[in-house]
């Protein structure tokens, strides 16, 4: 069954180009040891990349309009995950508590309890 | 032009072993799942004997040591979620019927569909290969919490926990495929004129079960690959020695078993649902309502698995929030139960066996579920946490859920997948003999729960604080039951094979169903349609006046109905 | 094995995408869910050990962009090939997929090579802390390439016959996929570690 061309192909020579500049500016950026700057070269600049690939590679915006919402409700679910686990695996303190038994070093098993 | 099949007839082993059929594929599943429900079934009757006779050789098993308790229930556990529920729900039924309902040939990829079956078997085959290792079978719980289950000093099943781990992570693989298989199979094979809302709710809840599974397994999944690294390549990550953390697993465990749950229930609820409209004559009340409150139970599933977790020291900000949570997604549930009771109300009811199976559903999962409030109260679970009451609970959940629902099923479509139909009274006579112990089993365990008895404990001999000698009438009662409902399962497993041979040759349609896989011979011809059907109605139109039937077909068009359906 | 009888549940369009095209992003799904389980357990650890800067300090970032700009370029070979599939262009998709395939080679081997260095400076699986999730993530990343490498080159040898074309897009879309994991892996473990 051939394809049916349900695309306009944009030049993606260019978004290439433009990918790879953005990968240039995030390693430069983690250079400069600036930790807000390392972060935003890192992590904004993959989450530019990541858009430009999903857009203008994958077609996911000319794509029927469920599929892009199925894939960031799967995000979403890895957010909750995140969301869920982190405060017990994550931090062992925070401004107005802390987890005594979790900051303790950890030790071999007690003794049985009962004789 | 669908049955123009171009192969030549083929042998038996291309027939029934590499066939891409959907129809043989389910029978597969369904064939695995039931073996592996007599395996399941017997660890239970082997670890009940040793709870109601502490310490006294079990005939056909011998002396159970601790060791062999705990791979026992491990065993039991794993075996009947993973290798029983799910095959026969999800992929028994989804393969069998979802092409049938939808009006199609086939799933839309047939060698997927035979490769997640070959990957299923593999991993069951992996599973009972552990029960002959050194050490036996794995022994931490279904549940596989680190370090127990990490470190084979512990455990002392190293290379069963190994094993264990491999055969679990390889049937999610083939649910992953299986189940993404199902879901674009309705998605796109329908039958013209099949529109979202004619799809009949038993394939709209395997789809969503699919779903659910697809989402929740794979953060398991790179939880189990970091388990199997921790029992076999020495890294720590649940080792707080070693910068890892148990608590992790724990969530990524339970982030994938509550959903889990919701997995199984989901076709549970769809096969009861088809039953009900069947057998009481009348459209489901309110099918839009049933799938937009599936769908939000599905979703709120995911945001309320820590209630497994609240006595693990998890921060008690996130209890409180995951115990509203928990209280929430009852309603939706017990939303759905009203809906299949209204359903009922004022329909013109036969008690056919299929029938008693599923009101038989519906009346056990509602204790399960209101039993369910008091765990996912974080303050009441932290003293029912691992006692019997949890027990319990979940099987008054898990048994309607694998045991009735799955009974109802098979003796709904038994006629159409055999071409033949089951004797009655041996049916009634099963269900009653299955029905009545169970519940004989399992409420001396919310007493005996309540009161204080311990999960996983092979015997209360062992623990002056734990044993309680006036509750052992109980324990023993329980386990009697057991052995009387083991005993009926022998009339289901006589009727079934004695009626392929010798029961009534069963007509297209004998239950005077509405939807589309009542509309080919029992059982189907390879290619199942010999003209492929177009859809012009819901799945659930009964109880029609001024036709010369009292339901209309989904595939007959409106001008033909007065003149009557051709059953 | 090729051609086989295709069932007509397999040519029927109810959604109005393609059935390849539709298992695909779904099979995309479920891998989001799990790699996010995976990268969402080790950015957790990492934020809760601030001590893993040191360990993670060794990661080669050369190698690392290196392999970044070698994904990339492969995806856009691999989007050409698409290309060339909606032209019906066969035999020229196949020899972009090839070009793909390639680029996944060169990945995989600057990583074999960036893997010995490390297990020379003594750094392994079992080290611990941070490495354990360094091996874990690259691996499971390169398992996928891996698999995406060997599919991609059967449907090459499928297109170069002018069979199966829908199946370019499709097994493209799975590996800007794994680009895209790769887009985050870079920054998470050599950039902003």
């Amino acid at each position: 069954m051939a394809t049916e061309a349900h695309v306009q192909h944009p030049n993606y020579v260019k978004i290439w180009g433009i990918l790879v500049v953005l990968l240039v500016v995030s390693v430069l950026g983690s250079m400069t040891h600036i930790r807000n700057v390392v972060l935003i070269a890192a992590f904004g600049v993959a989450v530019v990349k990541a858009y430009l690939v999903a857009k203008n590679f994958m077609h996911v915006t000319i794509e029927k309009r469920w599929v892009p919402y199925l894939l960031i409700v799967c995000l979403l679910f890895v957010v909750i995950l995140f969301a869920g686990v982190s405060p017990d695996v994550m931090k062992h303190s925070g401004l107005h508590w802390s987890n005594p038994s979790a900051n303790a070093p950890a030790q071999p098993g007690a003794a049985a309890a009962h004789e | 032009m669908s049955t123009e099949v171009q192969h030549a007839e083929p042998g038996i082993f291309q027939k029934y072993f590499f066939s891409t059929d959907h129809k043989i594929i389910a029978m597969q599943y369904l064939f695995t799942g039931m073996a592996m429900a007599l395996i399941g079934g017997f660890f239970a009757y082997v670890f009940r004997m040793q709870l109601g006779f502490p310490n006294q050789h079990v005939p056909g098993y011998g002396i159970v040591t601790p060791g062999k308790y705990n791979a026992l229930v491990t065993m039991h556990g794993s075996i009947m979620i993973f290798w029983v529920a799910m095959p026969v729900l999800i992929a028994a039924f989804g393969n069998f019927l979802i092409p049938l309902m939808v009006g199609c040939d086939d799933m839309a990829f047939p060698r997927i569909n035979r490769l997640s079956y070959q990957i299923f078997l593999a991993s069951a085959l992996i599973l009972l290969a552990s029960f002959l290792v050194k050490g036996g079978a794995f022994g931490g719980a279904w549940t596989a919490y680190p370090p127990l289950s990490a470190s084979g000093a512990y455990n002392l099943t190293p290379a069963g926990a190994v094993l264990w781990l491999l055969a679990v992570a390889l049937e999610f693989v083939a649910f992953l495929l299986g189940g993404i298989n199902f879901t674009v199979t309705t998605m796109n094979s329908r039958a013209p004129g099949m529109k979202m809302y004619d799809i009949p709710l038993v394939v709209w809840m395997i789809v969503l079960a699919s779903v659910i599974f697809m989402c929740s397994a794979g953060p398991l999944i790179a939880g189990a690959v970091m388990l199997l690294f921790d029992q076999t390549m020495s890294t720590g990550f649940y080792d707080p020695t070693r910068g890892g953390d148990p608590l992790l697993w724990q969530h990524l465990f339970w982030f994938f078993g509550h959903p889990e749950v919701y997995v199984v229930l989901l076709p549970a609820m769809g096969i009861v649902a088809e039953i009900v409209a069947v057998f009481a004559r009348k459209k489901i009340f309110g099918y839009k309502t049933v799938l937009y409150t599936t769908w939000a139970v599905g979703f709120l599933s995911f945001v309320v698995w820590a209630h497994h977790q609240f006595v693990a020291g998890i921060d008690p900000r996130m209890a409180n929030i995951f115990s509203v949570t928990t209280l929430l997604i009852s309603v939706p549930i017990t939303e759905m139960v009203f809906l299949y009771i209204a359903t009922l109300y004022g329909g013109s009811i036969r008690l056919d066996t299929p029938m008693l199976w599923a009101l038989g559903f519906i009346a056990e999962f509602m204790i399960g579920g209101v039993t369910g409030i008091f765990l996912g109260s974080s303050s009441t679970d932290i003293y029912l946490h691992d006692t019997y009451f949890v027990i319990a609970h979940f099987h008054y959940t898990f048994v309607p859920i694998a045991i009735i629902a799955v009974y109802a099923g098979l003796t709904f479509w038994y006629p159409k997948m055999f071409g033949r139909m089951l004797n009655e009274k041996l049916g009634k006579i099963h269900f009653w003999g299955t029905v009545i112990p169970f519940n004989v089993i399992f409420i001396p365990l919310f007493i005996t729960g309540t009161a204080g008895d311990q999960r996983r404990i092979y015997s209360y001999a062992q623990f002056a604080e734990q044993s309680r000698p006036a509750l052992q009438h109980l324990r023993t009662t329980s386990t009697i039951a057991l052995l009387f409902m083991l005993a009926f399962q022998l009339v289901f497993l006589f009727n079934s094979f004695w009626s392929l041979r010798h029961g009534r040759r069963a007509e297209a349609n004998p239950w005077r169903s509405s939807t589309l896989e009542w509309t080919v011979p029992s059982p189907p011809p390879h290619g199942n349609f010999a003209e492929l059907p177009t859809v012009y109605r819901g799945p659930y139109e009964y109880g029609l006046a001024g036709c010369a039937e009292d339901f209309a077909p989904q595939n007959v068009p409106d001008a033909a109905l007065a003149e009557g359906v051709k059953v | 094995m090729s051609a086989s009888v295709k069932p007509i549940a397999n040519t029927r369009s109810g959604t109005g995408i393609p059935t390849a095209r539709l298992i695909t992003w779904w099979v995309i799904a479920s891998e989001i869910v799990i790699f996010g389980g995976l990268l969402a357990s080790y950015i957790m650890h990492r934020i809760g050990h601030p001590e893993w800067a040191d360990s993670a300090a060794h990661t080669n970032t050369w190698a690392g962009a290196f392999n970044t700009f070698v994904l990339l370029t492969s995806s856009l070979f691999a989007v050409l090939a698409h290309k060339a599939a909606d032209a019906h262009d066969g035999p020229k998709a196949a020899k972009l997929l090839r070009l793909t395939s390639l680029g996944g080679l060169i990945f995989l081997i600057v990583k074999g090579f960036e893997w010995t260095a490390d297990i020379r400076e003594g750094f392994v699986l079992s080290s611990g802390g941070f490495w354990q999730f360094y091996y874990t993530l690259t691996g499971l990343h390169g398992l996928h390439v891996l698999a995406g490498m060997i599919i991609m080159l059967v449907v090459a040898s499928d297109a170069a016959k002018n069979q199966e074309l829908q199946r370019v897009e499709c097994i493209g879309l799975y590996w800007h996929f794994v680009d895209i994991v790769w887009i985050f892996l870079f920054p998470l473990l050599y950039i902003a570690r």
